[in-house]
């Protein structure tokens, strides 16, 4: 019989820090611009060029480690990791490894209901590497623009058991360095890059099993389809009474394959050692209140917080709380019209359909003042939900008043019983068949005669009203 | 005509500023003097047009009622490891010159051209120093006796077959050959301080960190510093005055305020401290060099000056310590040297990227960096890190107490600059460790990162085997204390009955 085995998988992210300028040098930062643009001395690792810490980018990894619970270390050292590549242009990478900025962390996130803590090892900074592009014109060529851009890589503890929950993590990941405003969250430009490591294990038994580093999983569905195919092979090779050699796999995602990128052997020796033209980074105690000042409530704080006090379901909390953009609209409009299910229900349907993302940041077609003054009108009795449909979509992507709409269009809602009832009798009397329908006991029909007032009334009717005003007029009560 | 270039810094200066002299003149007189002692290799590089350019200018601007700088129209020389923009740049070594048919050249006029100036050259040129010419120089600072330079070695002009002394030996023999008033090397452990001893000058090894690296192309970074040479301790102090200070551009570089320097060189003397470590007066040790120092030593006291012995007990692990940590920090330093950016390019048919990678530093380094990188790689590699270069660094933190303890006895540690005078070339080229060990009193004071200068003292007598030849008191003091070391040779100078030296004349 075949052995049951467990997976246990870790993730080690890279996420690009949203700085204007790069770890070491003032070159931009800014993705898609012309190849080698964005070159200084030190991005081109030209002699005698030194490094100077950017530290903008030490708030922001500050503010990082934070928001994932991590410890923060005053004194840590940077590091360089050595080899020859021709993206590396020192050869070597400044990174941080035996003396981190922080380590001890934790991510918490919600997966099939249940409420799941992954542990993080460390968070350290580091900077990028360039780009090789192969087969230009026949040769290989280099664009270093990404050279030296800063990066924090998030080190998780092998706490993750499934491909499933290791996408939640990944997502749960983006959503907080989103929230907080240090990374754009897009994992196909390439500023959010996972790598995990999976490995299985014999159910029951302690000590973990060989591991494999999967690399290039630049979307949440090649997380979990690289992790699917992985787990698949190892169970294969083990069930056959293999052993796993522990190497580094690239996932194919246009093939759904991963193969042997390089073997143990053939694992580089980084010969890490302090970087000595960086003096030991120190992170004064001012620094760290003032980035988590900065943190703020969490994307998972706050759905909890919803759910429980303003009476949200857990999907629409999920929902207003993935972009932090969406979230402050949320809570904005919530401030001027305090009723947290309408303004969800109409944040996710009107609002959300028409909204652009752009990483940090988010378009939307109004603003809280105008939702807040438009579901006012609703509430008010002014207009009809249906009617502020039709306003929503005239004020969407301006900055114009619901009300002033509201009396342009000449819209308003009929709501006197009085002055409806002479058009109630009149339709009554124009239609007996389906009046003595009604009085039958078909109340299906009584959508009929309120269709009529409505188009005579040119929808501002209260539509309850005047299903109100049939029923009793054709004596049947009301529902 | 030398009359110009003779003098000290800061009188030529003066004259110039003063309307007295041009720099103009100046500037020929040192492009003169560099021609006529070009069989000494000190130059690889001479910036003859420029130069003359740039004094023309320093004139015009006296004439416009310009204040001049505290170096005006002063000729200066610059180690070859500084980058200077738009001029050859060369570090000593061939991997920074332009590939010719197709194979690694000894030619300087190929070198790299640098787009930006090094933060020192740019505080040269603010302070309207002249800047003549690149010298010559052990490839990457890495050497001795200036005898590892790809191009040509450069000679003492005290005795021709003999060695300058490196790494800054270019830099030495342009100030001892009175080519210049002052030049500018670099010490990593001891490379501006022993070629001024073994040439007869003054030479400064600022404490690490107060001058800027910035533009200095690196050998081991935590160990470089820029310093001055210079025919006596006052124009050293000058020269320092106007490279010294914090700069944005090196994180490792100090903020603490540059004193007056100069003014340093007069200050009185007596009641100071001065340690000696009979560590550094063991046996290897020539005895005319001991005797020479020890006089030095004697007439300080005389001057007022308590001398007391004082113990630095890991001074014997400094060799060993000094190899280990350099060279790591080497062989990551030069990988960027790798003939993808700048400089030599060798791309064999067919050999892909490692063919390119190891064409290029085949031919471009010298045997001396071969071994270097190797032993650096081999020191940081998994499973000999701990047992050297962690090992190291805790020796090297030793080291550093036992300076820390010292100078709370002390003012300053007074020692030989170099166990000899300098060696004939080739002496000692077949074994290295000869080599490395005559950097045995220099070595220690890199590793602890204080500040330290040579200042000549009575040259050694002639003999049957070598004719007399300059010897030189090292100055030791805590971390910034360079102008208590100012004073203090700056005295010794002052009554040393063989200032000012003069090599003979050929």
């Amino acid at each position: 019989m075949a052995t049951s085995y467990e997976t246990v998988i870790g993730l080690e992210v890279h996420a690009q820090l949203l700085t204007a300028s790069k770890l070491f040098c003032s070159s931009s930062t800014e993705f898609g611009s012309t190849p080698n643009s964005h070159i200084s001395p030190v991005t081109l690792g030209l002699p005698g060029a030194l490094p100077v810490l950017n530290r903008r980018a030490v708030e922001m990894a500050v503010r990082a480690a934070l928001a994932l619970s991590c410890t923060i270390h005053e004194r840590s050292i940077f590091a360089r990791k050595n080899y020859f590549y021709p993206d590396l242009p020192k050869g070597y990478q400044v990174s941080q490894y035996e003396e981190p900025f922080s380590t001890d962390g934790h991510l918490e996130f919600e997966l099939e209901g249940a409420v799941r803590r992954v542990g993080i090892v460390r968070v350290h900074m580091e900077e990028d590497a360039g780009k090789n592009v192969h087969g230009v014109g026949g040769d290989s060529v280099v664009d270093l623009n990404r050279a030296g851009v800063p990066l924090i890589e998030i080190v998780g503890a092998p706490d993750l058991r499934s491909s499933g929950e290791a996408a939640a993590y990944m997502r749960a990941l983006r959503d907080v360095l989103l929230y907080i405003g240090v990374n754009d969250g897009n994992l196909e430009e390439g500023s959010l890059r996972c790598d995990a490591n999976v490995s299985l294990r014999p159910l029951g038994q302690v000590e973990l099993g060989t591991r494999c580093e999967l690399k290039n999983l630049n979307s949440f569905r090649f997380v979990q389809k690289a992790i699917d195919v992985e787990v698949a092979r190892q169970t294969a090779i083990l069930d056959a009474g293999g052993t796993i050699e522990q190497e580094t796999r690239a996932f194919h995602p246009e093939f759904g394959t991963t193969s042997t990128l390089r073997s143990k052997e053939d694992a580089h020796d980084y010969r890490y050692f302090p970087e000595p033209d960086l003096p030991p980074l120190v992170i004064p105690p001012a620094m760290i209140e003032a980035q988590r000042a900065l943190v703020g409530e969490l994307p998972f704080a706050r759905r909890q917080r919803w759910v429980s006090e303003l009476g949200l379901t857990p999907a629409a909390a999920l929902i207003l709380s993935q972009h932090p953009a969406v979230a402050r609209l949320f809570e904005d409009t919530l401030a001027a019209y305090p009723q947290p299910v309408q303004v969800a229900n109409w944040i996710q349907t009107e609002v959300l359909r028409g909204a652009r993302s752009h990483g940090t940041t988010m378009e939307f077609g109004v603003t809280s003042g105008q939702l807040a003054e438009l579901l006012g009108l609703v509430e008010a009795g002014t207009i009809s939900g249906k009617q502020a449909k039709e306003v929503f979509a005239v004020i969407e992507g301006t900055l114009r008043s619901p009300r002033a709409v509201v009396s342009e269009l000449g819209l308003r809602v009929v709501a006197d019983a009085g002055s409806l009832r002479p058009l109630c009798e009149e339709l009554i009397a124009a239609h007996p068949k389906e009046a003595a329908a009604v009085r039958a006991g078909k109340r299906g029909i009584l959508g009929f005669f309120v269709g009529q007032v409505m188009k005579r009334t040119n929808k501002s009717a209260e539509p309850k009203l005047v299903n109100d005003l049939f029923a009793e007029l054709l004596g049947i009560g009301p529902e | 005509m030398r009359d110009l270039i003779d003098l000290g810094v800061a009188e030529l200066a003066g004259r110039i500023a003063g309307g007295e002299a041009s720099a103009e003149e100046a500037a020929l007189q040192a492009l003169d003097a560099i021609e006529q002692g070009k069989h000494l290799g000190a130059f690889l590089t001479v910036m003859a047009d420029s130069a003359l350019a740039q004094a023309r200018a320093i004139d015009a601007k006296r004439r416009h009622g310009a204040r001049l700088g505290p170096l005006a129209g002063v000729p200066i020389a610059v180690k070859d490891l500084l980058c200077t923009r738009g001029f050859p740049t060369t570090a000593g070594s061939k991997i920074l010159t332009r590939a010719d048919a197709g194979r690694a050249a000894a030619d300087p006029t190929r070198g790299w051209r640098p787009p930006y100036d090094a933060t020192v050259i740019e505080r040269l040129v603010a302070a309207d120093a002249v800047l003549v010419g690149k010298t010559n120089l052990d490839e990457f600072g890495m050497g001795s006796s200036n005898e590892n330079s790809a191009f040509g070695v450069a000679r003492n002009p005290w005795d021709p077959t003999r060695t300058p002394g490196g790494s800054s030996g270019g830099s030495a023999v342009a100030v001892a050959a009175g080519m210049t008033p002052a030049a500018i090397g670099t010490d990593t452990g001891g490379s501006v301080r022993q070629p001024a001893g073994l040439c007869g000058v003054v030479g400064i090894k600022p404490t690490y960190g107060r001058v800027s690296r910035n533009g200095l192309i690196a050998f081991a970074s935590s160990l470089d510093q820029i310093g001055p040479l210079a025919r006596n301790v006052s124009s050293a102090a000058r020269v320092l005055g106007a490279i010294a200070g914090h700069d944005p551009r090196d994180a490792t570089s100090a903020t603490i305020a540059v004193p007056d320097y100069e003014a340093a060189c007069t200050r009185d003397v007596r009641g100071l401290r001065l340690g000696v470590p009979e560590e550094y007066f063991g046996p290897g040790l020539d005895p005319d060099v001991a005797e020479s120092v020890r006089e030095a030593i004697a007439t300080l006291q005389r001057e007022g000056c308590v001398v007391r012995p004082v113990e630095l007990p890991h001074t014997r692990f400094g060799v060993a310590t000094y190899y280990i940590i350099a060279t790591a920090e080497a062989s990551s330093n030069l990988a960027r040297f790798d003939g993808v950016r700048f400089g030599l390019r060798l791309e064999p048919p067919g050999g892909g990227l490692d063919g390119l990678y190891g064409a290029t530093r085949d031919a471009g380094f010298g045997p001396e960096v071969k071994r270097r990188v190797l032993l650096g790689t081999y020191v940081l590699s998994a499973g000999y890190y701990d047992a050297y270069y962690r090992k190291a660094q805790q020796v090297r933190t030793l080291i550093r107490r036992d300076f820390d303890a010292a100078f709370a006895e002390v003012d300053l540690i007074a020692t030989p600059i170099a166990p000899t005078p300098a060696f004939r070339l080739g002496e000692r080229v077949a074994d290295p460790l000869s080599m490395y060990l005559g950097d045995v009193f220099t070595l220690p004071a890199s590793l602890a990162g204080i500040a330290g200068l040579s200042v000549p003292t009575r040259p050694t007598r002639a003999r049957e085997d070598r004719p007399a030849l300059p010897t030189g008191l090292q100055l030791l003091g805590p971390p910034f204390s360079e102008d208590r070391l100012l004073a203090v040779a700056a005295t010794w100078e002052r009554v040393s009955p063989t200032h000012p030296l003069r090599p003979p004349s050929p």
